[in-house]
């Protein structure tokens, strides 16, 4: 159940915390407020919550420097972030933050990513993810498309299962090459342009409108599930 | 003539008031001025200054000889003494007075004897009265000590009677500007101190000394300082006069002209000018005339020119160099130009022969010069400072003529000769002598005066040996035949000496075409600059060029002086070369070797000035060596600073036009903004404030209020993130990371991003996924995408798709975003890029007019381009980027 799970929101606007709050509230959660680093990291002491929103923006302290505090105190951190500020959020990313969400924000997004933060946390080694009519098996490392096989050179299979095992949050260049070519290539974007173009060239129905893994320019790529 | 109408009303000189102005922020010079030493000038100093200390001034010493004088001694004591600096000049050393330690420790009033010393070398300024200038400028009032015999423009004066001529001098500007109190004992007094050992006089001049100090000099010595004192105070109530324009009579409109040589006499002649120019308050001029003889001048006539050129330049005058092939016609040309009234010159020490034979140059200037004052002063080669007679230079070349010459003439001759007995032989000619004048005028024109002549002689021997009876012998029997032989000889010389001064005035002109042409040359182009540093590189290498000296040019910026350019470019400059350097820029004078001031420095710097400003320094040295600049090629070098100066003021000029356009440009764009935010903020706010207040009465939420809400707030973010973005392009702001990007990814990215908007347009995607990755920064590229795309969504007829395709071109790709639709206004497919263009279209879309130029300034940051134009079929606007081959990720390995 929700009902005992308290989401810590962080934001030095009262009208952003009082948004959000009603949003969660709706959703079921329980709703701890901060106004600053602070009082965020005594809550987080106190009130253990379950996942973060933080606002980047702190009186106090740079945002970024509370991100691998919460998540050593547990919580999924969700970034809330101007929309000029990428490499902002890919250091929040790298330094461990779950997803982000670009001010102004869709309350719902908002929803939707600590739900799927949430989800991940309770169940961190799915074998099996699906995403439209795409399965990834990752313990037979077998791809279907409506129950059809399709083959993947290596390393666009690496990358596919790299995105399913963060399915739906986003996935930074970094992450993806230190993962699939290794921590040598964690600056060669081109090899990620290459083996998205091939995956969605085998995977995805229309290229025009692709449905199955979005880009997010300068930051990662997602799987959308 | 500028004469002064008499009913004009008087208005205040310009130049004096800006004297004044200088003055004001300046420290005072009190000087304490005697006949001769030992009148008791330090000891009044002191007594002075200690009065002022006691009065609460904040008095120091900076240099004061007391030469053992128990009462002096006694009076220096109570002050607090600047420590002097200490200079090892070979072997011994030598306390200065420490000018920096002073204006460190900057007292109210500083006490500085001996205002003629001259500094040990290497101290910054050769002569203390320098020292004490700077002082002043700093805001100290000095009180300083001087005697009369060490006033530059009386040194000749005081020398012709005392037989004693001082070489440390102070120019009469110093005077001019300071307060004067004469310190004054009668003869007999002083006679008598001097007797009982009173008065300080080195020892090695005593006997010299002896006779200075008869009664009879001291006597002239003390009518002169008192008569200066005089003098001085009376130019500085003219210049009080000028200054406030209280009527008073002053000369006006005079302007003297000195003619000076290179001859060491000279020097006395140009103080003499300054004091018939001070008399009257008249600008002068020293002008040398530039004969065909100065370009054979020894280095002593160079220096010594130089120096009086100098000296000129110090005492006040402006000094010119013009070239013409007779002093006369120089002067004459010079003074019409010039507009001068008065001309001083030097009497002629030529011979009363030589005057008869070329008439006297102080005549004819009289006589050719109507409307000028001629003045006309005796002056002699000094006494014991006669010039060492300059170093022969080879001229036997130039006058004798080439070998080649006489073998020619020798052999033209022969052929007359020959020619004229085949006449002879076909019948009896007498006035075969007038064939001989062919040779003797060939020889003389082409081979100057000795040629011609020893041509004539040839000319006459041959004539009497072969033509005049008795044939075949030197005799002359005919006195008739003797007339040939002196006509002949007549003939050479003339001619001769006609042809070489038109060769002279032909050199003459040559060199001065040739001077005006390098003028010209320079001055086009520097015309066609419009950038400092090239300035600095034509200025460098053309002086490098003509004078053969090393250049660099400094020009001030933020961080001090700064070295522009150098030629060579690996110049650099040690310490004391800087210094000199700024001391140039701050005091607007030359610095460095050959000048006043800083002279260890190798480099000579002079300052480039415009009107008031001086806007740079020009440096320049000799590789080996030496002074850097001959004094016949300062008027030429001053000439192209000028230019100089004037094309960087011109750049100035442009500069500040150019902020002045962008500054314009910008209040354009910020009043389009304002009108922008007004409208655009406004409009949305108001749908929204509406809205909620409409849903606040309402028990049911209107679906179609909330959907108008979210829309007008979409918009309202886009437009603030549009004015975000502009705000970004235009304070420069633009950070780029830049990373390859698959088109299709991004265009299809963008077109998710922007589904809302996009009303129905669908996106026909046309891109190649065989296309190389482009190398573009991926945020900047997806907002030039989303803001492309929103635009043709906006203008598109409903229900039209928007075309996006891409196409490798031979030198890059081209992505093109098609919409269709009425398309571009003609004429404006380049103006869509700017900024706020909409606002001034009548048509408002709803757009923020910023969109488009969002894209071209992202799009340009990044390195591409950007186009817009009309397509007829279907009719439409196309918007296109540019990608170089250079953005293209030529990426062979897949994973």
């Amino acid at each position: 159940m929700t009902g005992e799970q308290r989401i810590l929101i962080v934001d030095d606007e009262r009208a952003i915390r009082r948004l959000l709050g009603l949003a969660m509230e709706r959703a079921g959660y329980r709703v701890v407020e901060a106004e600053n680093a602070r009082e965020a990291l005594s809550s987080l002491q106190i009130d253990k919550p379950v996942a973060v929103l933080l606002d980047l923006g702190l009186p106090d302290r740079d945002g970024l420097e509370l991100v691998p505090l919460m998540k050593a105190g547990g919580a999924a951190v969700l970034v809330i972030s101007a929309r000029e500020a990428t490499d902002q959020k890919v250091i929040a990313l790298d330094l461990g933050a779950d997803d982000y969400v670009t001010k102004p924000f869709d309350t719902e997004e908002v929803l939707a990513r600590i739900r799927t933060a949430l989800r991940h946390r309770l169940a961190t080694d799915a074998p099996v993810v699906t995403a439209g009519n795409v399965t990834i098996d990752l313990l037979a490392r077998r791809i279907t498309r409506s129950g059809e096989e399709i083959h993947l050179a290596p390393k666009e299979y690496g990358f596919l299962a790299e995105l399913a095992r963060h399915a739906g949050r986003v996935v930074t260049h970094a992450q993806l090459l230190r993962a699939v070519w290794g921590p040598a290539h964690e600056r060669d974007v081109e090899y990620l342009r290459v083996a998205a173009r091939g995956v969605r060239r085998k995977l995805e129905p229309d290229l025009s409108t692709p449905s199955l893994i979005r880009n997010e320019p300068g930051i990662g790529y997602r799987l959308v599930v | 003539m500028n004469r002064r109408a008499p009913s004009e009303i008087p208005r205040p000189s310009p130049e004096a008031l800006l004297r004044e102005a200088a003055q004001e922020g300046r420290g005072r010079l009190k000087l304490f001025l005697g006949a001769a030493p030992g009148v008791g000038k330090t000891f009044e100093m002191l007594s002075d200054g200690a009065n002022r200390r006691r009065g609460g001034l904040d008095v120091v010493v900076g240099v004061v000889e007391t030469h053992g004088r128990v009462e002096t001694e006694a009076l220096v004591e109570g002050f607090e003494i600047v420590p002097r600096r200490e200079i090892e000049y070979q072997g011994r050393t030598l306390a200065e007075m420490d000018i920096d330690a002073i204006l460190a420790r900057r007292p109210a009033l500083v006490l500085v004897d001996e205002l003629a010393h001259t500094n040990a070398p290497g101290s910054r300024h050769p002569k203390r009265y320098q020292d004490v200038e700077e002082i002043l400028a700093a805001g100290i009032d000095v009180y300083s000590a001087v005697n009369i015999q060490h006033l530059e423009s009386l040194n000749d004066v005081v020398a012709s009677f005392t037989k004693v001529r001082v070489r440390e001098t102070v120019p009469d500007r110093v005077l001019e500007n300071a307060e004067i109190e004469v310190v004054d004992i009668p003869p007999d007094e002083l006679i008598e101190r001097l007797k009982e050992g009173k008065v300080y006089i080195p020892h090695e001049a005593t006997r010299a000394l002896g006779h200075f100090f008869s009664k009879s000099n001291l006597s002239a010595l003390r009518e002169l300082a008192l008569r200066r004192a005089a003098q001085a105070v009376d130019a500085q109530m003219l210049d009080y006069l000028r200054a406030h324009a209280l009527a008073g009579t002053w000369a006006g409109g005079e302007r003297i002209v000195v003619a000076v040589s290179e001859l060491a006499s000279a020097e006395g002649l140009v103080r003499a000018a300054k004091r018939i120019a001070d008399a009257q308050r008249a600008p002068w001029t020293a002008v040398h005339i530039e004969r065909p003889r100065s370009a054979r001048f020894g280095e002593d006539e160079q220096r010594r020119l130089a120096a009086t050129m100098r000296l000129a330049s110090q005492l006040g005058a402006q000094v010119a160099s013009v070239p013409a092939t007779n002093v006369v016609e120089g002067i004459k040309r010079f003074t019409e130009e010039a507009r001068a009234t008065q001309l001083v010159v030097a009497k002629s020490a030529r011979s009363r022969w030589f005057e008869l034979r070329h008439g006297s140059v102080v005549d004819r200037l009289v006589r050719e010069t109507p409307g000028v004052t001629v003045h006309v002063l005796p002056f002699d080669e000094p006494q014991g400072t006669a010039p060492p007679p300059s170093k022969k230079i080879d001229r036997s070349a130039d006058a004798w003529g080439r070998p080649s010459g006489y073998g020619l003439s020798a052999a033209l001759v022969a052929l007359v000769t020959a020619a004229g007995a085949t006449i002879y032989a076909l019948g009896s000619i007498t006035n075969i002598g007038l064939l001989f004048l062919i040779p003797v005028m060939a020889a003389a024109t082409r081979y100057g005066l000795r040629t011609g002549l020893f041509t004539s002689l040839l000319s006459s021997l041959a004539y009497n040996f072969f033509f005049i009876p008795p044939l075949y012998t030197f005799t002359i029997q005919d006195p008739q035949n003797i007339l040939t032989v002196l006509v002949l000889l007549g003939v050479a010389f003339v001619t001769s000496q006609l042809a070489a001064r038109i060769r002279a005035q032909a050199d003459l002109a040559q060199r001065s075409a040739g001077q005006n042409a390098v003028l010209a040359g320079f001055a086009r182009s520097l015309t066609t600059t419009t950038d400092r540093n090239e300035l600095g590189t034509i200025l460098c290498g053309e002086v490098c060029r003509l004078l053969e000296v090393d250049t660099v040019l400094l020009l001030p910026s933020k961080k001090g002086l700064e070295l522009v350019s150098a030629v060579p470019p690996e110049n650099r400059l040690e310490t004391i070369e800087q210094a000199a350097a700024h001391w140039a820029f701050e005091h607007r004078q030359p610095a460095g070797r050959g000048s006043e001031t800083l002279t260890a420095s190798d480099w000579l710097f002079h300052p480039l000035a415009a009107g008031e400003n001086v806007l740079g320094v020009f440096g320049l040295a000799r590789a080996q060596g030496g002074d850097p600049i001959r004094s016949d090629q300062l008027p030429l070098l001053l000439s192209l600073l000028d230019q100089a100066a004037l094309a960087l003021e011109r750049i100035g000029l442009a500069a500040e036009m150019s902020t002045i356009t962008q500054l314009k440009e910008r209040d354009r764009l910020r009043a389009a903004l304002l009108s922008s935010v007004g409208h655009d903020l406004r409009t949305p706010l108001t749908t929204i404030l509406g809205s909620i207040s409409e849903l606040k009465q309402s028990e049911v939420a209107d679906p179609d209020l909330i959907a108008s809400i979210h829309a007008e707030a979409e918009r309202l973010n886009r437009f603030i993130a549009n004015l975000l973005d502009m705000a970004r392009i235009e304070a420069g702001a633009l950070r780029l990371s830049l990373e390859p990007v698959d088109l299709t990814d991004a265009v299809a990215t963008a077109a998710h991003d922007l589904k809302r908007q996009l009303g129905g347009h669908a996106i026909k995607l046309d891109v190649s996924p065989e296309l190389p990755l482009v190398r573009v920064d991926p945020q900047l590229f997806h907002h030039c995408l989303i803001n492309l795309l929103e635009n043709s969504a906006k203008y598109a007829d409903a229900g039209t798709p928007i075309e996006v395709t891409a196409r490798r071109m031979r030198d890059g790709i081209s992505l093109s975003v098609i919409d269709q639709g009425p398309g571009l206004p003609p004429g404006d497919e380049t103006r869509v890029f700017e900024t706020f263009t909409r606002m001034e279209g009548s048509d408002r879309k709803g757009g923020t007019g910023l969109g488009l130029a969002i894209v071209k300034g992202f799009a340009e940051a990044m390195g591409l381009g950007v186009a817009a134009l009309n397509r007829d079929d279907p009719r439409g606007a196309c918007f296109m980027i540019r990608f170089p081959e250079t953005l293209l990720v030529k990426t062979g390995a897949t994973a």
